[in-house]
C-alpha cells in the first residue's frame, strides 16, 4: 500500500468533498501589470478565479500564473512569511502575498494587488530592491566590538540584555514597512524603517561597541529625524515588529546617548 | 553573453553559501551566485536549533554527538565525516555568536540549549539538551547574521542571477571545473563565470514532493547541473519526511515544539509514541516519528473527518513558555489554520523537507567523480551535498550544523585551492547548452504546461516514494517518471520576454526537479532493504549485508542519445562504531 496522499485539495482547483465548511468561492483580483517589454505604460487586469478563501493572495497568485496567465511575474520563495520576497500592496495596504489569507480580504470585492511604493517597477508586482539593501548596509548592519582579545568561549550576555533588541532582530527585509513610508514615497533618500530597525538590533545589543557610530549615521538629514510618526510602518511589518517604537528608542538614543 | 573571472565562485547564498563566501573572500577574489536574494534563502526557515555539545546546561561531548549522528543515520553515515561534524560544531555556534548571532540564554548568560530527536545522553540513555537556538527561528538568525558578516567582509553577490550548468573541461585525461554558466533574471542575458574553484551550495530539492516544507525555489538546481554533466549523485534515495507538518500545508512546525513538552495524539487522545519509542518517545528520529504517525493513520487512529492527521498537542505548556521558546510556530497555526495553541491541538502531518543524498564530497568539500576520484576545483556544501554526515536519515539541528562546519571548510579548502592555481580553459562555446536551453523553451509551440507537469509529478512522489515505498508503487513512480519527462520535451511557456521571465525559469526547475526525481526513484528500487528516510514495505528489515553501501547514480548517454541511470555503490566509512539494532 501507498503512502496515504492527504492533499487534494488544490490539485486540480476543484472543491474537495468532505469539506463543505470551504466552499469555494469566485473571487476578482485586480492586479497591476507593467511591462516595459510590450508598453511603457501601466494597467489593471482582472482576473477570475475558483478558490478557498482560507488560501493565501499567494495561492491566487500562482493559480493566475499556472492556470491563465504564465507572463504574471513577482516574487515567491518560502510561502509562509519567513523569507520576505513577495510584499506587495493589497487592497491598498503592505502585506506578504502568502501571510494574507482570501477570507481575510473581502473577496466579496475585487482584491487589488499592486507593487509596493517608493521603489522603481520592473514588472508586475516586482520591484527594484537595490536602495532599500543600500539603505541597510549603510547602517553598518553587523555586530563590531573592539575586542583586542577575542574570548575563547561565548560573549556572556544576560537574558534581559538579550530582550532589549529581541524585537528588532525578527526582520526580514520585506520592505513592507519602507515602502508603506509616506515619507520614504516623496524622498528616496531617506534610510527608511527598515534600516533604521537594523541599526537598532545593533545599537541596544549589549555586546556592541559601535552604537555611536550609527547613531550618527542616522543623525544624518536623511535619518530618524525624517519619521512623521504615521505608524504605517508598525502596521506594515508582517512580524509584528513595532518599527515606530524601535525609531522612537533611536531618537531617543541620539538625544540622551544612552543605549 | 558576458565573461567574467574570479577565483572562487559560490553558487547559491543559503547558509552554506554564505558561512564559505565569508572565508572564501578573505583568501581569494570571490563571486557568489544566487537565484534569489541572500536572505530570501530557505535557511531562513529552519526553526529549532543548531547541535553541539557544549555542555552549558548539562553534561555532553562530541564523542555522543557523534554516536548520535551515526545511529540517527542508521549507519549510512561515514563516521569519519560525522566525528568531525561533532567535534566542530562547537567552535561553529561560537563562532556564530562571536558573529553577532542573538542566542537565547541562560540564567548564566551562556548560550541556553534544549532537547531535540535523537540527541541523547551517553549513547541513548535519555534525551540531552545540545540544540542551540534563539526561539524557533534559529535558521533566520544564522542566515541573517552570515548576511551581515557578508556585508562586513565585503563579498560580492550576483542576486537573481540562476545558475543552469556546470563547465567541465578534461585536461589530460583529468576532469576540472572550469566555471559556470548562468542566466541573469533580470534582463534574460547569459553569464559566463570562468572560476579556478566553483562552490554549490545551492540547497535541496523537495518540490518534487507535493506536501513540502520546502520553498517553491528548492527546486535542485545545483545538484541537476553537475548530474547533467556526468557526475554522480549520492544516497538520492534517502529523503526526510519531517513529523510535523501543518497538515495539508506542510509548513514546518519545529521538533523544538516537542523539545520543549509537545506531545502527538491519535484521535482518542493518546500519546502514541510511548508505543514505538520507549525510552525518547515523541523525540526519536524524524523518521521513526513520521512512520508511527502513518502507522496510526493506517490503523484508524487519525484524527478528523477523513481520520488523516494526527495532532501536536501545547496545550499543557505555559502560555509564556509558548511565547518565549515556540512565538513563529504558535503564529503560523493562528494564521494559517486559525488555531489557537494556548487551547487547541495542532493537526500536523509528516512533510517532505530534507534530502540526505546530493552530491558526494569528500570532508573538505572536495567533490568526487566517482567513488575515490576528486574533480579539482569543485566543491560542495550543505544540503547540495552529501559527505555524508547525514547517512540515511538526518538528525534534527544537524542540518545548520552542516551548513556552517562544511561551508566554511568548502570556503577555505577551495580558496586555497585557487590561490595555487590556473584558470582552466573554457570548453568553446562555453553557453551553448543554456543558450539552445533557454531558446528552446522561448520559441517552443508545444502542448503541455509545466504546472500541469509540475502537478503530476509532486503527485506521483507523494503517493508513490514517500514514508512508505514497496516495489510496486516505485516502478508506479518510475513508469510515470518516463512519461512526464518525454512530456516535458513538449513543454511551452506563455512569457516569451526577456525581462524577469520567471514562466522560463520555472520550465527550466521542473526539468531538474525531474531529472532528479527519477534519480530518487531508480536509486529507491534498486534498494531492497529499510534503512531511516528509506522504508520499504516489501524489505522492512535493514539489510547490512547487501546495502551498508552508498549509492552512486551516474548519467548515462549511449550512442543513440537515450539516457539511463547506471548505479553503482561506495563503502560506508567506518570508524569506532559497529553497527547496531536501532531503538529508540
Amino acid at each position: 500500500m501507498a503512502t496515504p496522499t492527504l492533499d487534494k485539495a488544490d490539485a486540480a482547483g476543484t472543491p474537495e468533498p468532505g469539506f463543505a465548511d470551504s466552499p469555494y468561492i469566485t473571487a476578482t483580483f485586480r492586479i497591476r501589470r507593467f511591462n516595459s517589454e510590450v508598453s511603457a505604460e501601466a494597467t489593471w487586469e482582472d482576473f477570475q478565479l475558483e478558490i478557498d478563501p482560507k488560501e493565501r493572495v499567494l495561492d491566487a497568485l500562482h493559480k493566475i500564473k499556472w492556470d491563465q496567465d504564465g507572463t504574471l511575474t513577482f516574487r515567491r520563495s518560502c510561502a509562509h512569511g519567513i523569507c520576505g520576497s513577495d510584499a506587495m500592496r493589497i487592497n491598498g495596504r503592505n502585506r506578504l502575498a502568502c501571510k494574507t489569507l482570501i477570507k481575510d480580504i473581502n473577496p466579496e470585492k475585487p482584491i487589488t494587488v499592486e507593487p509596493i511604493k517608493g521603489l522603481t517597477v520592473l514588472k508586475d508586482l516586482v520591484v527594484d530592491m537595490e536602495p532599500f539593501f543600500q539603505a541597510f548596509r549603510d547602517v553598518m548592519p553587523f555586530l563590531i566590538t573592539k575586542d583586542t582579545n577575542e574570548p575563547t568561549r561565548e560573549r556572556l550576555q544576560t537574558a534581559e540584555d538579550r530582550e532589549r533588541f529581541d524585537d528588532t532582530t525578527k526582520c526580514i527585509l520585506c520592505a513592507a514597512c519602507t515602502s508603506s513610508c509616506p515619507v520614504f514615497w516623496n524622498d528616496g533618500q531617506y534610510f527608511g524603517p527598515a534600516a533604521i530597525v537594523n541599526a537598532h538590533r545593533f545599537i541596544f545589543d549589549s555586546r556592541d561597541e559601535a552604537a555611536e557610530q550609527r547613531l550618527e549615521i542616522l543623525n544624518d538629514r536623511d535619518g530618524v529625524w525624517r519619521c512623521r510618526t504615521t505608524f504605517n510602518c508598525t502596521d506594515a511589518c508582517p512580524r509584528g515588529i513595532e518599527v515606530t517604537k524601535a525609531i522612537a528608542e533611536v531618537k531617543k538614543a541620539l538625544i540622551t546617548r544612552r543605549f | 553573453m558576458k565573461i567574467h573571472k574570479y577565483d572562487t565562485v559560490i553558487v547559491g547564498a543559503g547558509g552554506a553559501g554564505m558561512r564559505a563566501a565569508i572565508e572564501s573572500t578573505k583568501r581569494s577574489r570571490t563571486a557568489v551566485l544566487t537565484k534569489l536574494y541572500p536572505t530570501r534563502s530557505h535557511t531562513g526557515a529552519a526553526q529549532g536549533g543548531m547541535a553541539a555539545a557544549l555542555a552549558n546546561v548539562e553534561e555532553d561531548n562530541w564523542e555522543w554527538h557523534t554516536f548520535d549522528t551515526v545511529k540517527g543515520g542508521d549507519y549510512l553515515v561515514d563516521q569519519d565525516a560525522a566525528e568531525i561534524l561533532a567535534k566542530e560544531a562547537i567552535d561553529s555556534v561560537l563562532d556564530l555568536e562571536k558573529m553577532g548571532l542573538p542566542f537565547n540564554r541562560t540564567p548564566d548568560g551562556t548560550i541556553d540549549q534544549r532537547r531535540f530527536g535523537g540527541h541523547s545522553r551517553n549513547h541513548g540513555e535519555a534525551p540531552v539538551r545540545r540544540s542551540c537556538y534563539a526561539a524557533d527561528r534559529t535558521g533566520h538568525m544564522i542566515l541573517q547574521t552570515l548576511y551581515q558578516n557578508c556585508v562586513k567582509e565585503g563579498v560580492e553577490f550576483f542576486n537573481e542571477f540562476y545558475v543552469l550548468d556546470q563547465l567541465i573541461t578534461e585536461v589530460d585525461g583529468v576532469k576540472r571545473s572550469a566555471g559556470v554558466v548562468a542566466y541573469e533574471l533580470a534582463t534574460g542575458e547569459i553569464h559566463v563565470f570562468q572560476a579556478k574553484a566553483v562552490i554549490y551550495a545551492s540547497g535541496g530539492c523537495g518540490k518534487f514532493f507535493k506536501v513540502t516544507s520546502n520553498a517553491h525555489t528548492l527546486t535542485g538546481d545545483g545538484q541537476a547541473a553537475v548530474y547533467r554533466r556526468g557526475l554522480p549523485l549520492e544516497d538520492m534515495e534517502f529523503f526526510q519526511f519531517h513529523p510535523t507538518g501543518i497538515w495539508r500545508m506542510g509548513i514546518l512546525l519545529t521538533e523544538g515544539a516537542r523539545g520543549e513538552g509537545g506531545i502527538l495524539r491519535n484521535k482518542d487522545g493518546e500519546r502514541f509514541m510511548e508505543k514505538y519509542a520507549p525510552v525518547m518517545k515523541d523525540l526519536a528520529s524524524r523518521d521513526v516519528v513520521s512512520r508511527s504517525i502513518y502507522t496510526e493513520i493506517r490503523e484508524g487512529r487519525g484524527c478528523g473527518p477523513e481520520g488523516d492527521h494526527v495532532y501536536l498537542d501545547l496545550t499543557h505548556l505555559p502560555p509564556e513558555q509558548l511565547d518565549a521558546k515556540l512565538p513563529d510556530i504558535t503564529e503560523f497555526a493562528r494564521t494559517y489554520l486559525g488555531i489557537e495553541p494556548y487551547t487547541d491541538p495542532i493537526p500536523i502531518q509528516p512533510t517532505a523537507h530534507y534530502a540526505m543524498g546530493g552530491i558526494p564530497t569528500n570532508v573538505e568539500g572536495e567533490v568526487l567523480a566517482d567513488n575515490t576520484t576528486v574533480v579539482p576545483g569543485l566543491y560542495a556544501a550543505g544540503e547540495v551535498a552529501c559527505v555524508s554526515v547525514h547517512g540515511a536519515n538526518r538528525l534534527g539541528t544537524n542540518s545548520l550544523l552542516d551548513i556552517n562546519v562544511f561551508g566554511r571548510r568548502a570556503g577555505i579548502a577551495a580558496a586555497e585551492y585557487s590561490q595555487g592555481a590556473d584558470f582552466v580553459e573554457l570548453p568553446e562555446n562555453p553557453a551553448e547548452l543554456v543558450v539552445s536551453q533557454v531558446e528552446q523553451l522561448r520559441s517552443s509551440t508545444g502542448t503541455e504546461r509545466v504546472a500541469v507537469l509540475r502537478r503530476e509529478l509532486q503527485e506521483t512522489m507523494d503517493a508513490n516514494v514517500m514514508v512508505f515505498r514497496t516495489e510496486q508503487t516505485i516502478k508506479t513512480a518510475v513508469e510515470k517518471l518516463a512519461e512526464l519527462r518525454e512530456r516535458y520535451k513538449n513543454v511551452s511557456i506563455q512569457d516569451k520576454g526577456k525581462r524577469f521571465n520567471t514562466d522560463l525559469l520555472e520550465a527550466i526547475e521542473l526539468g531538474n526537479l525531474l531529472d532528479l526525481a527519477e534519480v530518487m526513484a531508480v536509486s529507491a528500487l534498486a534498494r531492497k532493504e529499510s534503512r531511516g528516510g528509506h522504508y520499504r514495505e516489501d524489505y522492512p528489515n535493514r539489510d547490512d549485508v547487501n546495502f551498508m553501501r552508498h549509492t552512486m547514480a551516474y548519467r548515462e548517454v549511449g550512442d543513440d542519445g537515450t539516457e539511463s541511470i547506471r548505479l553503482d555503490y561506495k563503502p560506508v566509512v567506518q570508524t569506532r562504531y559497529q553497527p547496531m539494532e536501532r531503538k529508540y
